[in-house]
């Protein structure tokens, strides 16, 4: 078996996921192909190398759709015979992208990858490519089918967390987040945005907002409340799954919830003897994956289960891990991952996360992946383990070792 | 005899008129299917009419299908079975289909003919189904008119093409009255819902249908969804308006039902899938559907117990046969209170004379008040004019003399449920009351046999048991007492008819049959409240078995005080024979917190001033820990239906309960016991004899002998049979 190394991982800074958001204006092929360059450019690679560029995107219609990855290959002028490969593990997408080329990599299935994603949720609204799970009666019924935000707040009201717990962990999102740009911590892997005339468009995270505190939380409306309790009820449907809940207890809203952006990222994935081909360095080695299925009502539970099996497979305890990326989908996701294994809430989002800076959904996966990356070079650590929830209860995690 | 007709006047109009033989309404019987089928082939193939109208020979249109068709279907053991009930149902679709497309060409679209559809009154499920398939639908104005699918409340769905056709004429928002909740819609109604296109009067009915057959044109015949471009209104499941409805259409539905319904799911797969495709498939996706829920056994229980059965009982199935019928006109009711008043609301209600007692004028006029406030709210609502409020309230003459209740057919006692109070007022009516008169208490509890002690003629002395409160509960339970006539218990039985209940005949016992059920039912709850299971558990296990109340909630609906009186009362009856498990530490408990129930705002739930339930008292954990070591749901599931229905086969072991057919309907409509399958002894069945002599071992050694299966449910798990099997003949 052979090793997948991680020679480099890229992202483009988050853009508000609104009309007035500075990246609204691009295309998602036309975002794919900037970070595909920019990953292409910084390693000087010679893309007739590439086994296959595998790109993680959730909501595959429109202008996502039809293969976006084969696409953003050759929008971005790479050689005609590197293929693409679009795949929808939902948010675990951008995270998967990177799992399968790692794990063809040790297979000997060829030499080099490119695995990332892009989400343009600000031109192909989160929803609109459809989903049986949600809309099919003989499913939705059997199945218990909540939104994600019903399986946020089911999760809080099961183990515990207050409004304040998770408006808490918010406003400490946000000021890791801010620190974080403020010491350029993300100055390695962001690439700037530039249109076709080389005018730079966004080189920040614009979703930030330093100044959030309990205060300005406390005031926001609980965002799944009504959905829950009155119309049309998702509340008596998730209580029939946990009976041994009276009632849920709705805390989740925008502020604790992770921001809607655009965005897109990048990660090489080679063989050592890729290294030599390319004269390129490693950064880091990819120790082990996981994927797992739980249950689909509270949805939201799955990184703990597949941390675990990541950890299983690496032969490694909890305690071997420096750095934790667990992605800020809702705040108690964190929280619960925390209390599961009981960490050091100092080790887990170091720099902030998607509460703050935003969530491109087929993105993030590979996002936050460089982020544990940047992080274990900046504070000369070994080992970080990054791990999803996603939608319809699954999970996924990966373990990095620094070389 | 045929039971449609087909006339062709001069005016070459063809009328197609229903009139079921020897019926006062029109089923659809498979041979009506038949000829309707043999007409309307004659129709279009011949073409020699320009329209057709289907009307019918009746005052209304249709209740519906011939629900003895169906359960043949659903009895019948034949090889292919699914796959027959599957024919049946796509050959009805071809039929009304065929109306659809009343014969045009398939291209042009062109050279059809018309059909209307004019109901005189009332049309019910494939009768409004017929409509639905028709051209132009024509309702004539009445106080009978009534239009609608009320299918789901059997536990089916509108499944001759309703399901489909009503989604795609008004979109699922729209269609969820109808089709979901199954509503009976009023001429004016009908046609703000879009179900129907033109109101008239009963007169002009024919005449209008004529001649909008004589204005149709080719294009009017050519429905919404036979045209190029149709789009679902509201939005298909995945536009994105149709999108949230349909996500949101399984959540209310699954929430409101807590899955044990499968018709109103099933409805909807057919409407999800159905909004997916052409009209033509949608209509074969439905019929699949519907021979799903045709197949599902809880389905064949429910329409067995809810009408099959039930028509059965109220016509007499039980009654004496011997006696004759009686036609009560003077009633008495002594005790004014809640019970008494809602008796007398009821007679009145029905055209009896009734005389209401009570001690004094104030509290004759306290009851005649309520009955006021009843008939109020039904004025109200739009179901009662003013004048015949105060008719109603005509017949009933207050009173605080028993002399006035010479003349009376029948006494009805209704004072405080205290056996001693019960005596002296029973002594009181039979000194007053004719020699004839029967006399009835309506003691939810207390032995009918003791009580006819007070009564020197105990032959026509018997229970007559109403459910609180009475003007919503259709359950009349009559209790015969050992000495009880036989034509004591029919002039009951006919009074109970009068005034349109549903009665059950049942032995005398401590508690007769619905409370005996209901008591150990609330018990149970508060033995694992004792135990610590948390509350939340208790309640949402009841409901997800389909219970209308969990057992805590039903106990503050009725209050804690109802409760300690009836464990005293059983006590005291008892002595030491009974299982207490901690029930009265609970009840003390609550007692001393004054937590008494709904009405002081405080019981097992807190209350806030509006009177609405808030949540669960938190305190109750801190005197009842929640023990560490939790039972299976399921096992909390189990305990709450079985503690019920063991005490259903008990009361039928002991002879107390006659019938199972009257013990499954009387736990439906009395309190609400789990009736999407049926009752307790169809669930008993669906469960099989074998799976609850089994759980009731496990659970009698783990809870006590409460959970034991007595011989006869022994005897039954041993050969394998069910209660219907052994105990009930099929009724028709």
């Amino acid at each position: 078996m052979k090793d997948a190394m991680i020679f480099d991982a890229v992202r483009s800074p988050r853009g508000k996921g609104k009309k007035d958001g500075s990246l609204h204006e691009l295309t998602s092929v036309y975002l794919s192909a900037e970070i595909l360059k920019g990953i292409r450019d910084k390693n000087q690679l010679e893309t007739n190398l590439l086994e296959d560029v595998i790109w993680g995107n959730v909501t595959q219609v429109g202008e996502q759709g039809g293969c976006l990855a084969r696409s953003a290959v050759l929008k971005a002028g790479f050689d005609q015979t590197t293929p693409g490969l679009s795949i929808n593990r939902f948010c675990a997408s951008g995270l998967e992208a990177v799992n399968l080329a790692a794990n063809q990599v040790k297979a000997g299935a060829g030499l080099a990858y490119i695995a990332g994603g892009v989400e343009m949720m600000s031109r192909v609204p989160m929803g609109s490519d459809g989903a049986a799970i949600a809309v099919d009666p003989s499913l939705a019924m059997n199945t218990h089918f909540v939104p994600q935000g019903i399986s946020a707040d089911i999760i809080s009201s099961l183990y515990g967390f207050s409004r304040d717990d998770v408006d808490a962990y918010a406003v400490e999102s946000q000021r890791r987040a801010h620190l974080a740009w403020q010491e350029n911590r993300f100055s390695k892997s962001v690439i700037r945005v530039k249109d076709q005339n080389g005018i730079e468009i966004l080189s920040k995270d614009e979703n930030i907002r330093p100044e959030t505190s309990m205060q300005s939380l406390g005031s926001l409306k609980p965002s799944f409340k009504d959905m829950g309790e009155t119309m049309p009820g998702f509340d008596g449907v998730a209580i029939q799954k946990y009976p041994n809940l009276e009632k849920i207890e709705h805390i989740h809203h925008a502020g604790n919830s992770s921001g809607i952006v655009d965005g897109a990222a990048a990660v090489l994935i080679a063989d050592q003897d890729f290294g030599k081909i390319s004269s390129i360095k490693p950064r880091a080695k990819i120790v082990s994956t996981a994927k797992v299925g739980t249950d689909p009502t509270i949805m939201l539970t799955g990184p703990i289960p597949a941390a675990r099996k990541a950890l299983e497979t690496a032969k490694m305890q909890i305690s071997d891990i420096d750095v934790f990326e667990v992605n800020e989908a809702f705040a108690s996701v964190v929280l619960r991952f925390i209390q599961a294994y009981n960490l050091d809430p100092n080790k887990v989002n170091v720099n902030g996360g998607a509460i703050a800076m935003g969530h491109p959904l087929g993105a993030t996966g590979a996002m936050i992946l460089g982020t544990a990356l940047d992080e274990l070079e900046r504070s000369d650590k070994n080992i970080a383990l990054i791990t999803l929830c996603v939608a319809s209860g699954m999970g996924i995690a990966t373990i990095i070792e620094r070389i | 005899m045929s039971e449609f007709s087909l006339e062709i006047g001069t005016d070459e109009i063809a009328i197609v008129k229903w009139d079921l033989p020897n019926k006062t309404l029109n089923v659809l019987t498979l041979k009506g299917i038949e000829e309707l089928e043999n007409i309307v082939d004659e129709l279009l193939s011949t073409k020699k009419v320009k329209g057709v109208v289907i009307t019918s020979g009746k005052k209304d249109f249709a209740a519906g299908m011939d629900l003895n068709v169906l359960a043949d279907l659903q009895a019948n053991t034949m090889n292919q079975k699914n796959e027959k009930i599957f024919e049946f149902i796509i050959r009805v679709h071809k039929l009304l289909r065929k109306i659809e497309h009343g014969g045009m060409n398939e291209k042009t679209k062109k050279n059809g003919i018309p059909f209307v559809w004019a109901n005189p009154g009332l049309s019910a499920g494939i009768g409004t189904e017929i409509g639905l398939a028709c051209h132009h639908r024509i309702v004539a104005e009445g106080n009978r008119s009534k239009v609608g699918l009320p299918e789901i409340l059997v536990g089916l769905f509108p499944g001759a093409g309703g399901a489909t056709r009503v989604s795609r004429m008004v979109g699922l928002m729209t269609s969820a009255p109808i089709l979901m909740e199954g509503k009976m819609f009023s001429p004016k109604n009908a046609k703000n819902a879009g179900l129907i296109d033109e109101i008239t009067s009963s007169d002009d009915l024919i005449n209008d249908a004529k001649n909008w057959i004589i204005n149709a044109t080719d294009e009017v015949m050519i429905k919404p969804w036979d045209r190029k471009g149709y789009k679902m209104p509201g939005g298909s499941p995945y536009h994105p308006n149709g999108f949230m409805t349909f996500v949101g259409a399984s959540a209310m539905i699954s929430s409101r039902t807590k899955n044990v319904y499968p018709a109103a799911k099933y409805l909807l797969s057919a409407i999800y899938e159905g909004a997916l495709t052409d009209f033509d498939t949608a209509l074969r996706i439905e019929a699949r559907w519907f021979t799903k829920i045709l197949t599902e056994k809880s389905t064949s229980n429910m329409i067995r117990t809810l009408f099959i059965n039930k028509n059965a009982i109220e016509k007499g199935l039980r009654r004496p046969k011997k006696s004759q019928e009686n036609k009560l006109e003077n009633i008495g009711v002594v005790g004014a209170g809640m019970m008494g008043a809602g008796i007398t609301h009821s007679a009145a209600l029905n055209g009896i004379n009734v005389t209401l007692i009570d001690k004094d004028l104030e509290s004759v006029n306290l009851g005649i008040s309520r009955i006021s406030q009843i008939l109020e709210t039904g004025v109200k609502r739009g179901k009662l004019s003013g004048e015949k409020k105060q008719e109603i309230l005509n017949r009933i003459n207050p009173s605080t003399n028993y002399n006035d209740l010479c003349k009376t057919d029948l006494v009805i006692e209704a004072v405080f449920e205290n056996p001693e109070i019960k005596n002296v007022v029973l002594r009181e009516i039979s000194n007053h009351a004719d020699e004839k008169t029967i006399i009835a208490s309506n003691t939810s509890t207390l032995p009918i046999t003791d009580l006819a002690n007070s009564i020197p003629d105990q032959e026509s002395f018997l229970g007559i048991h109403f459910f609180s409160p009475v003007d919503k509960m259709n359950l009349v339970e009559i209790i015969k007492g050992k000495r009880t006539s036989e034509s004591t218990i029919a002039l009951a039985f006919d009074f109970v008819r009068q005034i349109r209940k549903t009665p059950i005949i049942v032995n005398d016992a401590r508690n007769f049959y619905a409370n005996r059920c209901i008591i150990p039912y609330i018990n149970e709850g508060m033995i694992m409240v004792k135990e610590g299971v948390p509350p939340q558990v208790i309640e949402n296990a009841a409901l997800q078995l389909g219970m209308p109340l969990g057992p805590l909630q039903l106990i503050d609906e009725v209050s804690i005080e109802l409760a300690i009186s009836i464990a005293d009362q059983t006590k005291k009856a008892l002595g030491n024979n009974l299982e207490d498990n901690g029930i009265s530490n609970v009840l003390s408990l609550m007692e001393k917190n004054k937590r008494f129930g709904r009405k002081v705002g405080a019981g097992f739930y807190e209350y806030n001033e509006r009177g609405k339930r808030v949540c669960l008292w938190q305190e109750l954990k801190t005197h009842f820990p929640h023990r560490k070591d939790q039972p299976n749901f399921s096992e909390v599931k189990s305990r709450l239906a079985l503690i019920q229905c063991l005490e259903a086969v008990r009361a039928l072991e002991s002879k107390v309960l006659v019938d199972i057919r009257e013990g499954d309907l009387g736990a439906i409509l009395g309190w609400g016991c789990m009736p999407w399958a049926g009752g307790p002894f169809s669930w008993m069945d669906l469960k099989g004899s074998q799976w609850i002599a089994k759980e009731c071992e496990q659970l009698s050694n783990k809870y006590g002998t409460r959970f034991q299966a007595g011989n006869l449910l022994q005897n039954l798990a041993k050969s394998n049979e069910k209660f219907y099997e052994k105990y009930a003949t099929t009724l028709k």
